[in-house]
């Protein structure tokens, strides 16, 4: 009497993937098609859609360019998430960008292309300056201030109706044409997601994946955690203020609403259906939210509490996000061996 | 000029209000580490269970404060079960996923479109009641009577039961707490659902001051946040400082510069307590848990 | 050197008032009964817990406010008692972190770009074979020996010159600590200055010159280990905990 053969489930490189990792890579046509395959094609698609204007209509540019925003401001969640920073209030970033944007513009009279630069990186510094006192405690308390902090500004603008109050600061000149909007977004997402995984793999993502799942024996291998938790602050929020000072000048006006709800909860949801794992699933999770978005636009509020149960599922059952699922997909097979 | 006896009532009314609001999360939070953001959600949607019960039930009010409190804990039981539960080990996914409940939840309302006047709840009291030259509503002083009770029973919860021993116990060392047999789950649970009802009964005393709105789901938060953060988990006493000093600085800053000035009261005292004494006033948590 | 230091934790005084002086090139243990404070002096000393009083002063500099890393900067590492290793980590990423600190890019200068072979150099001198399947497998995988072997390399990649290792025999079987004595000799004829808190005596007297007895935080006896061991109130001090331990 034999007993049951048992299984179990093994996986295994593809081919193909074994064959690129090294500097085979460059070998022959297949490697090196599946290896820049992916990236080519989506890198192209971004770069190619506003060319194709006459094509989708005017309304699904304007849908391209809030796109890539999310896009931009999903990254710049997933870089955080990745330093054991979640922030639950990710429209700070962006309505920080995009008032400081209106600032220079309007107060300080600057020309549009270099308010949008000031903007995006006076944002950034700002509110890496405001968070540098939780930075230094647990991970929650982070997440506690991020939370309050857009409900709390929204407020006291509208209590206290200074950076225009309610009705916002107008008037904010465009930015050349939506063209010169969309790809300017367009290079900052491509640089934004390459450059940041890049930095992820490297030593220093290390040292930060690090400081995410054990503080103090970074601190006791002699790094100032504080110092390049703050760095991460700066560096992973710059997207995210990018988008906001952009759309600034699309709108031609910022207001409370640019601290809204949403901008905090789509860019959370997008990075944790694709994987804040990695940079670029974070962006496909925007990429897949954000028309969807717009096609179920008649459902108002509705959207919000679809994101949000969505959201608790994809934590629940797939918490490495989709991206990643079909990422290994991609480079594996799966198949099932007897014990 | 107003009064200062006037400031000073009103403020302890304020304070008690805060601390109503804010005792369901920081005794989550303090009890086992949960940051519940769901607590906004489960303090709107138990207002509305018992107004439900009240006007469309025609249920007597006791009945529908003991329902919306029924309510409130099985909700808090639910979303331990099915959402925090199977998320602890993910680093902060708790706080992503009680964020998203309870955002799902007051956005929910909101679609519902329960947003009108006529959501309402009653005074637990009726009348007036004079002190001195201030005159009050009897539900005010009923508020501050149940804010102080609450704060006293959780003292005594805390100190003197097994149940809350070893749930302090937890909070500061996992570890140790674990090794000496507590039920780390149950614990858990237990707070959670503590959590929810708690904020079930600060709906029931404090939303017939206004009317049932569903931003006040995102303040009540932004209070919980306010007030725990200023006091610390520490010690109940923390709490009850920090809501009477937070009570009274927004009520001052209301009366002396102008309403609304209260958010930016909430605002400079998170930022100013996280900055310079992290575990709360009262706090004195060893630097290395709350520091890492 | 450490100056009268004292630390109390709610109604605990965890240490009372001890005094300590190392020199370089010397190895010191650590004893005493179990929480006798010992793992708190080693928290004061590298800069995990402020003390209450007392100044902790490192080759002429007053360490006392200084921060954690700012002590490593100087040249203080420690281990843990329990092991705290980056477990999703194989090993020798476990190591490459703190070679990315200052103090170890500093020592290594133009040795920082082969920072992988310097990591699996410094986990060949606590005993792990270089190609073996422990170096490249998640620190959670490994055992308990390992992990404090682990804990070691890493405190070796920032160069110390005063290295504080709370209880790295305990947990270790005879082979591996045998190994280690001799690293640890060598580390202390270097120059550097080695402080061992240690539960293990046996292993502990063959590095050490010169032995620290704490009870209920207060330093009780110090000198040669034979002296010490002799001593009355420390024979009481060990063998009144092992009483109350079996009550």
């Amino acid at each position: 009497m034999t007993a049951p053969v048992a299984y179990r489930r093994e996986r295994l490189d593809r081919g193909i993937k074994v064959r690129s990792d090294d500097i085979f890579a460059l070998a022959g046509w297949p490697e090196i098609l599946y290896l820049a395959g992916p990236r080519v094609a989506a890198a192209g698609l971004l770069l190619v859609f506003p060319l194709l204007r006459n094509w989708t209509g005017d309304y699904w540019q304007t849908v391209f360019l809030v796109a890539v925003s999310m896009m931009l401001a999903a990254v710049s969640w997933a870089f955080l998430e990745n330093v054991g920073l979640v922030s639950l209030g990710h429209s700070l970033f962006f309505g920080a960008g995009g008032y400081l944007t209106a600032i220079a513009v309007l107060d300080l009279r600057l020309p549009p292309l270099l308010a949008v630069l000031t903007g995006t990186v006076g944002a950034a510094a700002g509110c890496a300056v405001l968070l540098a006192p939780v930075l230094r405690l647990r991970g929650v308390y982070f997440s506690l201030v991020t939370f309050a902090l857009p409900l709390l500004f929204a407020r006291v603008i509208e209590a206290t109706k200074i950076l225009g109050g309610t009705e916002g600061l107008a008037g904010i000149p465009g930015l050349g044409s939506l063209e010169v909007r969309q790809y300017l977004l367009v290079v900052g997402l491509l640089s934004a997601t390459f450059g940041l995984q890049r930095l992820l793999d490297s030593d220093y993502g290390l040292v930060l994946h690090a400081i995410r799942d054990n503080d103090l024996s970074v601190r006791a291998s002699g790094i100032p955690v504080g110092w390049w938790k703050f760095g991460a602050v700066l560096v992973g929020a710059l997207p995210a203020t990018l988008a906001g000072a952009v759309l600034a000048t699309h709108y031609h006006v910022v207001g409370m609403s640019a601290f809204a709800l949403d901008y905090s909860v789509l860019p959370l949801t997008a990075a944790v259906l694709g994987g804040s794992g990695a940079m670029a699933g974070a962006a496909v999770g925007a990429a897949l939210l954000v028309p969807l978005s717009e096609l179920l636009r008649a459902f108002g509020t509705l959207r919000v509490v679809a994101y949000c149960a969505v959201l608790v599922l994809v934590l629940v059952s797939v918490p490495e996000g989709l991206f990643s699922l079909v990422r290994r997909r991609y480079h594996q097979f799966e198949r099932w061996v007897p014990l | 000029m107003p009064e200062l006896l006037t400031v000073l009532v009103y403020g302890l009314v304020q304070a008690a209000v805060l601390l109503l609001v804010a005792l369901g999360f920081s005794v989550t939070f303090g009890l086992s580490g949960i940051p519940n953001f769901s607590h906004g959600g489960v303090y709107i949607l138990s207002g509305f269970v018992c107004w439900f019960s009240l006007r469309k039930l025609g249920w007597p009010y006791p009945l529908a404060v003991a329902a919306s409190v029924a309510v409130a804990a099985t909700v808090g039981l639910l979303v331990y079960a099915a959402v925090i539960r199977p998320v602890r080990r993910l680093v902060l996914a708790e706080v992503i996923a009680t964020f998203a409940v309870g955002v799902a939840m007051l956005e929910l309302f909101r679609w519902m479109g329960l947003v009108t006047y006529e959501f309402n709840l009653p005074a637990v009291v009726a009348g007036s009641v004079a002190l001195g030259d201030v005159v009050v509503d009897a539900h005010r002083l009923v508020v501050v009577a149940s804010a102080a009770g609450l704060g006293l029973a959780l003292w005594w919860f805390g100190r003197a039961t097994r149940t809350g021993l070893a749930l302090r116990a937890m909070a500061q060392e996992e570890y140790t707490a674990l090794s000496l047999g507590i039920r780390e789950d149950r614990m858990a649970a237990l707070s959670v659902v503590l959590g929810s009802a708690l904020a079930a009964v600060a709906a029931v005393l404090v939303l017939p001051l206004g009317l049932i709105s569903i931003n006040l789901g995102y303040d009540a938060m932004l209070v919980a946040l306010a007030v725990t953060v200023t006091g610390g988990t520490e010690r109940t006493a923390g709490l009850v400082l920090a809501a009477l000093l937070l009570g009274l600085a927004t009520v001052v800053a209301s009366v002396v510069i102008g309403p609304h000035w209260s958010e930016v009261v909430y605002l400079a005292a998170i930022v100013t307590v996280l900055a310079v004494r992290p575990s709360g006033i009262l706090g004195r948590l060893k630097e290395l848990e709350e520091r890492v | 050197m450490v100056d009268r230091l004292s630390k109390q934790f709610g109604g605990v005084r965890a240490v009372d008032g001890v005094s300590l002086q190392v020199r370089p090139g010397e190895a010191v243990g650590i004893i005493g009964p179990n929480g006798s404070g010992k793992t708190t002096l080693v928290n004061l000393i590298t800069g995990f817990v402020r003390p209450d009083s007392g100044r902790v002063v490192f080759r002429g500099v007053d360490i006392t406010r200084a921060s954690v890393e700012a002590r490593v900067r100087m040249g203080i590492a420690r281990s843990f008692q329990t092991p705290r290793p980056f477990y999703r980590l194989p090993a020798f990423r476990n190591v490459i972190i703190p070679l990315c600190s200052r103090r170890a890019r500093e020592r290594l200068g133009s040795g920082f770009g082969r920072r992988e072979e310097v990591a699996l150099d410094l986990l060949e001198e606590v005993g792990f074979e270089r190609d073996a399947a422990a170096v490249t497998k998640p620190a959670s995988e490994l055992p308990h020996g390992y992990l404090k072997r682990l804990e070691l390399a890493r405190c070796l990649a920032l160069d110390p010159q005063l290295l504080l290792l709370d209880e790295l025999f305990s947990g270790m079987s005879p082979a591996e600590t045998a190994s280690l004595i001799p690293l640890l000799l060598r580390l202390v004829e270097e120059g550097r200055s080695l402080v061992l808190v240690e539960h293990r005596l046996a292993e502990l007297f063959q590095v050490v010159g010169r032995v620290v007895v704490l009870d209920f935080g207060r330093k009780i006896a110090e000198g040669h280990p034979a002296d010490v061991m002799a001593r009355e109130e420390v024979r009481r001090a060990y063998l009144g905990g092992e009483v109350s331990a079996s009550a």
